[in-house]
């Protein structure tokens, strides 16, 4: 059946388009159980996916559980976003070796087969596009991260639930991704006769479908699949006002700073499920003889103490400081940086809490006015 | 004739031009002409404060004595600037040497002078304070910039 | 499958020490020069990413003249790891450079007016470049002041230079130092003491102001310049950040909204203000 960009088919089993993905040779990243939670790492079949299982998440509090037995994607986001594959945690950038003369730099190496992520969600297309204005800023442009993201395969999934967590609604990132796709897949409550729903986004998506059985999509199956984005968004309880940024830009001596950092642990948790922080460190590290070094870069956080370090002494000594940096910097000035807000309003930095800070109720306090004011 | 001159030289002084006209001729009577040559010692720590001098013209080193070596310039002073202060303090006597660097122009103001006056008239007094005092301030607050050893060689991580 | 990832912004290009003399005390210059290529050009105010083989690398601001880009000099004070691994280069010795990134004191865009440059320490390393372009233009400038602050007088900065250009007729020198011996002739205070008065004969809509410095000073001299009727808008100043990558992706150098890297070292002082009055921004 011919399919093109634009256009919608069915078909009864994700499973067959993970096999056709691998039969034409794209290594498939995708969600799988890993230390009682949903990972992002290789699936060599269908097999590998967590089916019938969903998650529970609140602040500091994320579960699996056994779910609807057969459903295919009735969890969310787990700890891990894209980032992980797109923006290594570590990579290596260059090595150099001494000569005779002084030394000799050589780039690094990198193995990136066809890759297609199986299993995005909405908010994580959006937050990969909010990586792609960080690693592209119009001056400098980071090749890797270039090559990884135009030679990977978005297959995504529109949300048919929202976790507690879940606020991707107020940010206008999902729970149904618009574009940013390949594939799109939404599981419908059909039983028989067309339980997925199949977006084309592209024509290298269109590729794919046309190697498999697909059918014609109904009316019924295109309101049935709008529904359950719907319902997914209207579920969802938190939400951050549109005028937060504005109201951050003002509120650099607000004493709500202070109680919020009374709770926070600095323990970077946050910055490291979000699928946007993007803060790194680099690294020299030399073997035994001195002769030849490497140059690694590194996931960092704005919350450790020596992340602003200089002379002598860190700029933000105090977590409240650093509470302060991160939460402005997520979502007020990134807009002044890159045009978006930071956050894609997928709830990570909630559950990964380990004291359950809420980023919805921290933007909501600075809405408030403050003792100081005389209204 | 003299009088008079001091009078003048006053009015043009920075700290005592906004005296008003009737207490600056209170503190005539106190002032004098001074003159120092380049190397002299205006005063000596430990001297009795029995003056204060407001620079005319010239450079003024305010220095510490240390045993093992030159003395510490701790401050200069300059044209326009007041040299002393512990006329004002008990027990009235300086704290540091101040020595010329140039040919020095000043009037000296007699401390004890000033004093007496201030206390027959407190209206003299508390103008003297009011006027002197912001000085002070600046001289405390660019002496706590000196303390920070802003230039000094820090510890850095690179 | 395997692919050389193609060289990036974060590669740097080998240059040879070409010579290297002492400043001060732990306080070294050098002159490099490229490898392959010829010289690049830079902005006064620019850096370059310094890197020493197998220590790291460090931001260290251009201090040579602009108008001669094949003499690329770098004052470095011997401070951490990386920076006495430079001050310890050399002739000959190889470096890796990356850059000039960030932006630079609008000098070009200032002629007509009255520049004044306020600065202390080594602050006036990233300085010298703009000060060696307002001298090869004087005519275009209405004048130039240069107020500059040392913790001793062993401690100048250049001061074969400071005593060239305090000789000249058409510039005006200021120099203080925080203490000194008494051999010391000159001024023992602070540079806003020097401003305040250099500023009293000046007419304050024509000056622009070009600070740089410890961040304690820097604040006290924008204080004593807006005192002096110098509006903020005339007064550019150098920020200092941890930097790692210089080219606005690792996140450390974020000063506010802006990237120091990227949208500084310069900075324009009315953008600034507001940060600056801050607490650990």
């Amino acid at each position: 059946m011919a399919v093109v960009a634009g256009s919608s088919v069915t078909i009864d089993d994700p499973g067959a388009l993970v096999r056709a993905l691998r039969d034409d040779g794209w290594r498939v990243i995708g969600p799988r159980l890993g230390d009682g939670a949903i990972v992002y790492d290789e699936i060599s079949g269908p097999g590998d996916l967590p089916r019938g299982i969903t998650d529970e998440q609140e602040g500091g509090h994320y579960r699996l559980r056994e779910g609807r037995v057969g459903r295919w994607f009735d969890y969310v986001v787990g700890p891990q976003s894209w980032k992980k594959w797109l923006f290594p945690a570590r990579q290596k950038l260059w090595s150099a070796r001494k000569s005779e003369d002084g030394f000799n730099v050589e780039p690094a190496t990198e193995t990136w087969p066809k890759t297609a992520f199986f299993g995005v969600r909405a908010c994580e297309i959006a937050a990969m596009e909010v990586q792609d204005r960080v690693f592209d800023n119009g001056d400098f442009s980071d090749p890797g991260y270039g090559h990884r993201r135009a030679q990977t395969l978005i297959v995504a999934v529109q949300c048919a639930r929202s976790a507690a967590t879940c606020f991707c609604a107020s940010m206008n990132t999902g729970p149904r991704a618009g574009s940013g796709f390949d594939i799109a897949l939404t599981e419908l409550e059909e039983t028989t006769e067309g339980a997925f729903l199949v977006e084309c986004g592209s024509a290298r998506g269109a590729a794919i479908l046309e190697r498999m059985e697909t059918q014609e999509p109904q009316k019924r199956h295109l309101e049935a699949a709008k529904a359950a984005t719907r319902n997914a968004a209207e579920s969802q309880t938190r939400a951050i006002a549109a005028n937060v940024p504005d109201l951050l830009r003002g509120a650099l001596d607000h004493p709500n700073w202070e109680v919020v950092a009374d709770r926070c642990l600095s323990c970077a948790n946050c910055t490291l499920a979000c699928p946007t922080c993007f803060c790194s460190d680099v690294t020299d590290i030399n073997d035994l003889t001195g002769d030849h070094t490497e140059r690694w870069r590194n996931w960092d956080s704005c919350f450790s103490v020596d992340f602003s370090y200089v002379h002598g002494g860190p700029v933000r000594r105090s977590t409240t400081s650093r509470y302060r940096q991160w939460l402005t910097h997520k979502l007020s000035t990134w807009h002044d940086q890159f045009g978006t807000s930071g956050c894609v309003g997928c709830g990570r930095c909630i559950a990964w809490c380990p004291v359950g800070i809420d980023i919805t109720a921290e933007a909501a306090l600075f809405a408030e006015p403050s003792e100081e004011s005389g209204d | 004739m003299r009088t008079h001159g001091i009078e003048e030289l006053l009015s043009d002084h920075p700290v005592f031009r906004d005296f008003d006209e009737e207490t600056r001729a209170l503190l005539v009577g106190c002032g004098r002409n001074e003159h120092f040559r380049p190397g002299d010692q205006i005063f000596a720590e430990d001297d009795p404060a029995d003056k204060v001098f407001l620079i005319r013209h010239g450079d003024v080193a305010v220095e510490i004595a240390t045993p093992e070596r030159a003395p510490i310039i701790v401050e200069t002073l300059h044209t326009g600037d007041l040299l002393g202060w512990s006329w004002m303090v008990p027990p009235y006597r300086h704290m540091s040497d101040a020595r010329a660097l140039t040919e020095i122009s000043a009037i000296s103001l007699d401390a004890e002078c000033i004093r007496r006056k201030c206390d027959d008239t407190p209206a003299l007094g508390y103008q003297m304070f009011s006027h002197l005092l912001p000085h002070m301030a600046l001289r405390l607050r660019t002496l706590r910039l000196q303390l920070l050893d802003l230039y000094g060689p820090g510890r850095g991580q690179s | 499958m395997v692919r050389k990832v193609q060289p990036g912004p974060m590669m740097p290009r080998r240059y040879r020490v070409r010579r290297v003399w002492q400043e001060l005390d732990g306080v070294t210059s050098m002159e490099l020069a490229p490898l392959d290529g010829p010289p690049v050009g830079f902005q006064p105010g620019q850096f370059n990413m310094l890197y020493a083989f197998g220590i790291g690398e460090a931001a260290i601001s251009i201090s040579g003249d602009p108008a001669r880009p094949d003499q690329l000099i770098h004052t470095v004070r011997s401070v951490g790891k990386v920076s006495a691994a430079l001050t310890g280069l050399k002739d000959g010795d190889m470096v890796g450079v990356r850059g000039p990134f960030g932006t630079g004191w609008p000098v070009a865009a200032q002629t007509g007016r009255h520049i004044v440059i306020v600065t202390g320490g080594l602050g006036l390393a990233p300085l010298r470049p703009a000060i060696y372009h307002v001298l090869e233009n004087r005519q275009d400038y209405a004048g130039l002041t240069l107020v500059y602050g040392a913790r001793s007088p062993d401690e100048l900065l250049y001061a074969d230079e400071i005593k060239e250009w305090k000789s000249r007729f058409d510039t005006d020198v200021e120099v203080t130092v925080d203490h000194a011996t008494a051999e010391w002739t000159g001024r023992v205070g602070v540079v806003t003491t020097c401003l305040d008065r250099a500023l009293a004969g000046l007419e304050p809509s024509n000056v622009s102001a070009l600070v740089c410095g410890p961040e304690i000073m820097m604040r006290f001299a924008v204080k004593s310049l807006g005192d002096g009727g110098v509006s903020p808008d005339n007064v550019w100043i150098s920020m200092e950040r941890n930097m790692k990558c210089a080219i606005g992706f690792c996140g450390h150098c974020q000063f506010g909204p802006d990237f120091v890297c990227r949208d500084g070292p310069v900075f324009r002082y009315d953008r600034v203000a507001a940060l600056m009055a801050g607490k650990e921004i």
